[in-house]
């Protein structure tokens, strides 16, 4: 019964994947059916009544088909085409036409006379829409065919006054896809008439129906999409749209409106009732704000993102979206943003004492106040109050981009942001806070907006909390009080939640160092130092002093005046804290004290740093290899190896790099000690023993490539190609190692055709970068392919033996920027004595909470892996919502792993790590019948091949009870 | 002092509505539709009828009453809460005015009352409208094709009961779900206050609400209903209140939008109005806010949590004085979700009463509020509170932090008076007044700052407690209004529930903007507009065919001419071809032909001069088919064209032109192209 409940737990509220590592099935590279076509036929005759036809060519269409048959198959399906009655069937033909025609490695010009022919001919409207797709995908596939581009556009142009919508729309796409602005195409004499493709598309502006004014708007985008570039005369025809009924339709006009203001944003457009002109990108960005007050929601965040990316519009108009000029009865109102600074600068602090000190102020001309600006009047304002969060996230994010790119604008939309940190949705409130931290360069924050700022540092969400104090690392404070407001608040913070510690101190680093000179002021009330009495000394294990010792000492390193200030047990904390916290301490210039580590951090400096030179020299010196004997190869290599190892060590930015190449160096002396065996001279009964150092070399490489191929960020397709070339020649070392050691033929024929698929997989796979490997192990190998296909394993494996002997060490070129992906556990920290008890057969939620660097795709590739004291292993795949990316580089996972096990009779420890999964095959291309969808998609991604363990395991300990009767 | 007519309005011609005097003393006019309603939908031939000649139809009216400020301050909702200034207690009926309202719409022969609401400045028959403005004699049942209430709020439905069941009206009543679940609770209360406390007889009971109730049709958003064959009605959300809708009306392809009050920002609980491009031929907006523009909501909403907390956090107890419905609620989901957010402890509470039932309904009615609630209620409901409690007196004096609500909203009389009276003494305490007080209440002298407070039995109190005021107010507010105006794309616009001074502000400034007519209606001014009904005509498939045959496809751009008869029948309109119209007629087919003679200085023979005359046109008319027959004459289409000599003048020619009916226009340009004459050169 526990069992079961056990299995139901695991079922309802984890993904468990037992990992078994025999299960490695060998994967079919080609299902051959060569009477493809053959087959296909007699299906279709056979069909009776057309829903068979259509189920025949449903099936069909489940499996792929390959490029030589494709040819044969279409010929097919058109001849049925011919003769068939039924619409749905000539539908499915023809979209099945479209498909095969998207084939890899099939020319699809050989139909193209046909599918034009059939549509000549065609009647039913929906057929002729999918005839036209087909149409496209063809054009598409033959993008240089400049006669069949034109021939097809033609086409496109005669169904354009198609009754149905189906078909215009499709028509258009095709003009989209396929239309060339270029008027020299026609100068062949042909007697093609010029056509303006955007003429006549921007004719369809104004169809009857929305879908295909929609489609034409997008075709349009797609002209522009494709390089050529739009007629200004464009943009009036768009603003029209910009009042259309459908929402859709006005969606697209606003991407259209944009883009012709990147095009054109210096042009002159005249505002109609008036006699001033300005410029078009300014125009356009009045338009576009207007549309932030749209009817429809979609039209809402549309306008709002793309304002953000118009950076060229003047700081007037930019500054206006944040302007709703206020009134109240006619007369002048400040708005509470303005009181507030008012309050300010008077001095005067908290506001809203008094009945009516917001009671308007002057008379406004009722002739000046423009209710409804077609300007930019108050757009954001707009947004940011606009009642779906998609609207306010997309608002926020252009007020980002705007205030990235303008200071100016920058320090003005500084209050609406602060704002923002109110909102009711936390998405939001995260959001804006993050956008504050990007433009955090480009401000100082008021005393009162910094109180608003730190009135959220009480909020209950841990991911809002860490994201408002990696806000204020980096924001800049005007004032002493400020800073002291900040500390007091921090403070109050991590009595409130203890566990944000980390987070705070290192806030509070970074406060110092920006502020030194706030600090110096505060440094005696801080310490409560008194000029006459000794006050008592502070608990050295207290959170809150050891902040406030953070905050001071990290000011006092750029400001030689504070130390001075200290008290003596001030010194002998900084000197535990040194050594207790050191990346959060820095090396002070202290009375009577040699700084140790000055000379370190001045040498960092130089561009051309000579660790780098030494790098880069020592890593040639192995590349020239190949001439020297073996013995000394192998000496010189493992010096190599400790050079790197301890350079990585010492220079954390060449970490990676040497990481790498090391890693790399040991698979091949790993490679070069295995050959080197004796055993090869011996004969085979005599050495099976012997014979584990060759294998377990092999296996070693085969987990050296998988970690240099997955564990790296920044790993170009160049090193891809010599990691796999390595990987070959270790599958080769096991081939040839096991076929000494196993007796009789038979297993060998098994071995030998699964290595000869991995070659031709490899030659798949790497087929342009074929040529930079001369001389290596595969390009020998591939020139005796024929060879190899035809003969017995035992000869087989002579060749290759030889040829990994002579094969030659290839040179690994060195990425531009590489790093080594790397996790640290933070929790659980594995210090508790104190077991975690639960009933067995019920689960326990075990709170991990990890730090990765340099992970790519964290949400696909991390895993967390339970080891249980009876050697049982779980892995557990995390939400993709549990990891959050706080910085470029860094992800934050935090998630709840459930453990769950049979009664134990004592409390033990389970051990819980991290686990990069990878999958080698995702290298393979695709074919086009699994991006149609008909196959299902997961199957191929979510296979995981291996894992790498990449972080330190942590001991939890636990003690699963027995279930009371 | 009854009420006014405001406006009329008589579709689809012009129905001179008389105006009746503002002041005071309301005649009913004798004009008013005392005829009995009836199918008055404009039937085509009445429609082409009314351009020419004078067909009334029907009118439109507004009857508002005004506002008028008494000391006496009931808890009847927020009934003015949020102005930030009020007009001065003015004589009531003058000009547009902000209060109760009742519009009267006829719009194609159909009567549609919209809203009926209650004066809360009177005590006597004046509270209500005089509904005998709409018929003296005679059932209002007969009169009114139906009402529609756009929300709970008593001067928008207060007087229904009396109108229903005093009065006497059984026709239907339309509202949407919320508004009916809500408004019984709000006008059993009226009730109550009105009868049990100051005792006044002739007032509808609760038996009445009850059955006034059952009158009462609900509908969804965004529904159509058809009140009858031709009258349908449709609601938009209109945020406001919970269950606050628009309507339209529409009869034929006329059409009004009325919009009650509505709030164009949206706000914690409720979402922002909106309505589609419907395109109305008048709009009726409310213009509360017509001079307003009005801060972010952010900064109000910050400052006012701003409070709270510090005043909690010093250890004090603030005290929220609210109206029971409405503001009340979107303030406890602020406070709740920042008490969630920031973990707060302090205990918030909120007076009983009839906030306990409403609350229920606000739980119930999701589907009205804003996104964040939608979104999450299924996790949470948001106005299942789980910081706010019940309060009760004892609390009061309980220590420690806290933060109360209580009713009524002035400070002048109940519970919040009570609690005042017992926290003003302490300096670490707060009120703060979310929105406007009436002179001469408790909380209008401390917001003007006075600190002694004489109290009944010549007590003085001290406030030592903090003041505070914060504007919450749910309004559109003048951008709104525009933005409003912008999204429906109306064809007129009429003001109402507003100051005559505002109004014109925004009636210039939406004359300017979008160029329609605006109207503000004064008390007893009729509004009367025309508008161009769309008749639709069938047409016969054979004819639309063959004239499709001749031409290329029909472009929108260009209008088609197309030959066909017209044929009015039943009150309906088929457009035939002329032969089939011949045969439904049983009338035969005349021909008609015209004759011209044109004279031609020509000395050479008949012969000769019709040869000449052939291929001058051969030349001309290069697109017809031109003939020249055997016995001399020249046939262009079917135009025939005969020479003879002049029986006098032997050097000029006659020439015989004759044509059909249907070639009018080729012929007459043939007989003016062969009046100037040949040309010379031609032989």
């Amino acid at each position: 019964m526990a069992a079961h409940l056990k299995k139901r737990v695991y079922e309802e509220f984890t993904k468990v994947v037992q990992q078994q590592q025999e299960e490695i099935a060998t994967k079919k590279l080609r299902l051959t059916k060569p009477s493809k076509s053959a087959a296909l036929h007699i299906d279709l005759c056979k069909a009776t009544s057309p829903a068979d036809a259509l189920q025949y060519l449903l099936q069909f269409a489940r499996k792929p088909v390959e490029a030589e048959s494709v040819e044969g198959v279409v010929r097919i399906l058109l001849e049925h085409y011919y003769k068939e009655n039924d619409p749905s069937v000539r539908l499915k033909i023809a979209s099945l036409l479209g498909l095969l025609s998207k084939t890899a490695g099939f020319s699809p010009d050989c139909i193209m006379d046909d599918a034009i022919n059939i549509l000549q001919n065609e009647k039913s409207h929906q057929v002729l829409a999918q005839l036209l797709d087909t149409l496209l995908a063809i054009g598409t596939k033959l993008p240089e065919n400049q006669a069949i581009q034109n021939r097809l556009v033609d086409v496109a142009c005669k169904h354009l006054t198609d009754t149905s919508h189906g078909v215009r729309n499709k028509c258009l796409q095709l003009l989209g896809n396929l239309g060339s602005l270029e008027k020299s195409v026609t100068k062949d004499g042909e007697g093609l008439a010029v056509r303006d493709v955007q003429k006549i598309i921007g004719d369809y502006f104004s169809d009857q129906d929305p879908r295909v004014r929609t489609a034409a708007i997008k075709a349009m985008l797609q002209l522009h999409e494709r390089g050529l570039k739009l007629h200004q005369t464009i943009y009036n025809q768009a603003c029209k749209l910009l009042s259309d009924d459908y929402e859709q339709v006005r969606s697209a006009a606003v991407q259209l409106i944009w883009v012709v203001s990147q095009l054109y944003p210096e042009s002159i457009v005249p505002i109609p009732s008036s006699n001033e002109e300005i410029r078009l990108v300014d125009d356009a960005f009045g338009k576009i704000c207007h549309m932030v007050s749209d009817g429809s929601w979609v039209v809402r965040v549309q306008a709002a993102k793309l304002l953000g990316s118009m950076e060229q519009v003047s700081s007037h108009f930019l500054e206006q979206t944040l302007d709703k000029k206020l009134m109240s009865d006619l007369r002048r109102k400040r708005t509470a943003h303005e009181r507030a600074k008012e309050l300010y600068s008077s001095g005067e602090f908290s506001s809203g004492r008094k009945w009516g000190d917001d009671a308007p102020k002057e008379e406004i001309d009722t002739g000046a106040v423009n209710l409804i600006e077609s300007g930019a009047c108050g757009a954001f304002v707009h947004g940011l109050e606009d009642e779906m969060y998609e609207v306010r996230i997309a608002a926020v994010e252009a007020l980002c981009m705007l205030a990235q790119s303008s200071p100016s604008f920058a320090e003005k939309c500084l209050d609406f942001l602060v704002d923002m940190f109110n909102d009711e949705i936390e998405e939001v409130r995260l959001q804006s806070i993050h956008t504050m931290r990007k433009i955090s360069n480009n401000i100082t924050l008021r005393e009162d907006q910094l109180d608003t700022v730190l009135a959220v540092l009480e909020d209950s969400s841990r991911d809002i909390r860490e994201a408002l104090h990696e806000l204020l690392c980096c924001t800049n404070v005007s004032t002493k009080e400020g800073i002291h407001l900040a500390l007091v608040e921090l403070l109050k913070n991590l009595t409130k939640y203890p566990t944000d510690r980390d987070s705070i101190w290192k806030c509070l680093k970074f406060l110092g160092s920006r502020h030194p000179t706030l600090v110096l002021p505060l440094v005696p009330e801080l310490l409560s130092t008194h000029p006459f009495f000794d006050t008592a000394e502070p608990d050295m294990d207290d959170p809150a002093y050891i902040a406030v010792l953070v905050l001071i000492f990290n000011a006092a390193k750029t400001c030689p005046t504070m130390p001075a200030l200290f008290s003596d047990h001030t010194f002998r904390h900084y000197a535990y804290l040194r050594d207790s916290l050191s990346h959060l301490v820095p090396a002070l210039r202290l009375p009577g004290r040699k700084l140790v580590s000055s000379t370190l951090s001045a040498n960092i400096t130089p561009h051309e740093d000579p660790s780098h030179q030494f790098l880069q020299q020592s890593l040639e010196r192995v590349y020239s290899l190949q001439h020297l004997d073996p013995q000394g190869a192998q000496e010189l290599l493992e010096l190599t190896i400790r050079d790197l190892q301890r350079l990585g060590e010492l220079q954390s930015e060449l970490a990676g790099v040497a990481d790498f190449s090391a890693t790399y160096l040991r698979c091949q002396l790993l490679l070069i000690k295995a050959l080197q065996e004796k055993l090869w001279n011996v004969a085979a009964p005599l050495y099976l023993k012997q014979s584990d150092l060759a294998s377990a070399a092999a296996k070693q490489i085969m987990e050296e490539t998988y970690k240099m191929e997955f564990m790296y960020s920044g790993v170009e397709n160049k090193q891809v190609v010599i990691i796999h070339h390595m990987r070959l020649q270790a599958k080769a070392l096991q081939l040839i190692v096991t076929a000494r050691t196993t007796r009789g033929v038979d297993p060998l024929f098994g071995m030998c055709e699964k290595f000869l698929q991995e070659v031709d997989f490899f030659q798949r796979c790497f087929i342009a970068d074929l040529p930079h490997l001369q001389d290596s192990f595969v390009d020998k190998l591939l020139d005796l392919m024929p060879r190899l296909m035809t003969s017995k394993p035992v000869e087989v494996v002579k060749i290759v033996q030889t040829m990994l002997r002579q094969s030659t060490f290839l040179h690994l070129p060195l990425p531009e920027q590489i790093h080594k992906a790397s996790a640290t556990i933070i929790e659980p920290a594995g210090e508790s004595d104190n077991p975690l008890r639960f009933t067995s057969g019920l689960v326990v939620a075990l709170d991990v909470d990890a730090t990765l660097e340099h992970v790519q795709d964290p949400q696909n590739t991390v895993k967390v892996q339970v080891l249980y004291p009876d050697g049982q292993a779980q892995m557990i795949h995390p939400k993709p919502a549990d990891f959050r990316n706080p910085g470029p580089g860094r992800h934050r996972l935090i998630t709840q792993v459930y453990l769950s096990h049979t009664a134990w009779t004592e409390p033990c420890q389970v051990e819980v790590r991290l686990l990069l999964a990878y999958n080698s095959n995702s290298r393979l291309p695709k074919s086009p019948w699994v991006e149609g969808g008909e196959v299902s998609p997961q199957v191929e991604t979510s296979v995981i091949e291996g894992t790498i363990p990449f972080s330190k395991s942590v001991k939890v300990y636990i003690m699963p009870k027995p279930a009371r009767r | 002092m009854g009420w006014n007519v405001l406006g009329a309005l008589s579709l689809p011609c012009m129905f001179p509505w008389p105006v009746c005097g503002g002041d005071g003393c309301f005649l009913p006019h004798p004009s008013f539709p005392q005829q009995p309603r009836g199918s008055s939908f404009p039937s085509p031939r009445r429609a082409l009828q009314a351009r020419g000649c004078r067909v009334p139809s029907g009118g439109l009216r507004q009857v508002a009453g005004a506002i008028a400020c008494s000391s006496r301050e009931t808890d009847m909702g927020e009934v003015r809460k949020g102005w930030q200034r009020l007009t001065p207690p003015s004589r009531p009926g003058a000009g547009q005015d902000v209060g109760r309202s009742c519009i009267l719409v006829s719009i194609g022969g159909k009567n549609v009352m919209l809203d009926c609401g209650m004066h809360m400045g009177f005590n006597d028959d004046r509270r209500f409208p005089d509904f005998s403005y709409i018929t003296r004699n005679g059932r209002l049942t007969d009169f009114l094709d139906c009402v529609i209430i756009s929300h709970f709020h008593l001067d928008h439905c207060g007087a229904l009961p009396y109108f229903s069941e005093m009065v006497g009206y059984d026709g239907p009543i339309y509202m949407t779900h919320p508004t009916q679940a809500i408004c019984p609770i709000l006008l059993e209360d009226y009730r109550k206050i009105a009868v049990d406390k100051k005792g006044e007889a002739n007032f509808f009971t609760s038996q009445m609400i009850k059955d006034c109730m059952k009158k009462v049709v609900a509908v969804h958003l965004h529904q159509t209903v058809q009140v009858d064959d031709e009258l349908e009605i449709k609601a938009y959300y209109a945020g406001h209140v919970l269950g606050a809708a628009m309507f339209q009306i529409k009869v034929g392809s006329e059409s009004v939008v009325y919009t009650g009050d509505y709030n164009m920002t949206p706000d914690r609980h409720l979402g922002a109005a909106w309505i589609d491009k419907c395109r109305p031929n008048l709009l009726i907006t409310e213009s509360t806010y017509a001079t307003t523009i009005r801060d972010s909501k952010r900064c109000r909403e910050r400052d006012f949590l701003k409070k709270v907390h510090e005043a909690v956090e010093r250890g004090g107890k603030v005290l929220i004085p609210v109206f029971a419905l409405g503001r009340a609620q979107e303030l406890c989901i602020l406070l709740e979700t920042f008490w969630e957010r920031m973990n707060l402890k302090a205990p918030i509470y909120f007076s009983t009463g009839l906030t306990e039932k409403a609350n229920h309904y606000y739980k119930l009615f999701i589907t009205w509020t804003n996104q964040k609630i939608r979104k999450t209620f299924v996790q949470r409901n948001m106005f299942e509170f789980k910081h706010i409690k019940a309060f009760d007196r004892a609390f009061a004096d309980n220590p420690g932090p806290m933060v109360v609500f209580a009713t009524p909203g002035m400070l002048h009389a109940g519970q919040s008076l009570q609690i005042f009276r017992k926290w003003a003494g302490n300096e670490k305490n707060m009120v703060i007044m979310p929105g406007y007080c009436v002179q001469g209440t408790v909380g209008h002298k401390i917001l003007s700052g006075q600190r002694k407070l004489e109290m009944e039995g010549r007590q003085v109190l001290e406030v030592k407690m903090q003041v505070e005021y914060m504007s919450f107010s749910a309004h559109a507010d003048a951008k709104g209004i525009m933005q409003l105006v912008g999204q429906a794309e109306p064809e007129n616009v009429l003001l109402v529930h507003g100051e005559a001074k505002k109004m014109e502000f925004l009636k210039q400034k939406i004359e300017q903007e979008f160029r329609v007519n605006c109207y503000m209606p004064a008390n007893g001014e009729t509004v009367t507009l025309p508008t161009s009904p769309s008749i639709p005509v069938g047409i016969s498939l054979g004819l639309l065919k063959r004239e499709m045959a001749q031409g290329l496809l029909p472009d929108a751009k260009k209008p088609r001419l197309l030959h066909g008869t017209l044929i009015m029948k039943d009150s309906n309109f088929r457009l035939v071809s002329s032969e089939q119209a011949l045969k439904e007629l049983g009338l035969a087919e005349h021909q008609l032909r015209f004759t011209c003679r044109v004279h031609l200085h020509d000395p050479r023979k008949e012969q000769e001069t019709a040869l000449r005359v052939y291929s001058h046109l051969k030349s001309v008319l290069k697109d017809h088919c031109v003939q020249h027959l055997p016995d001399g004459s020249v046939t262009v289409e079917s135009i025939l064209i005969q020479a003879a000599a002049h029986s006098e003048d032997p050097g000029t020619k006659v020439l015989l032109v004759s044509w059909t009916y249907q070639d009018e226009e080729l012929g007459s340009y043939l007989t003016s192209l062969l009046k100037k004459g040949l040309p010379q050169g031609a032989t």
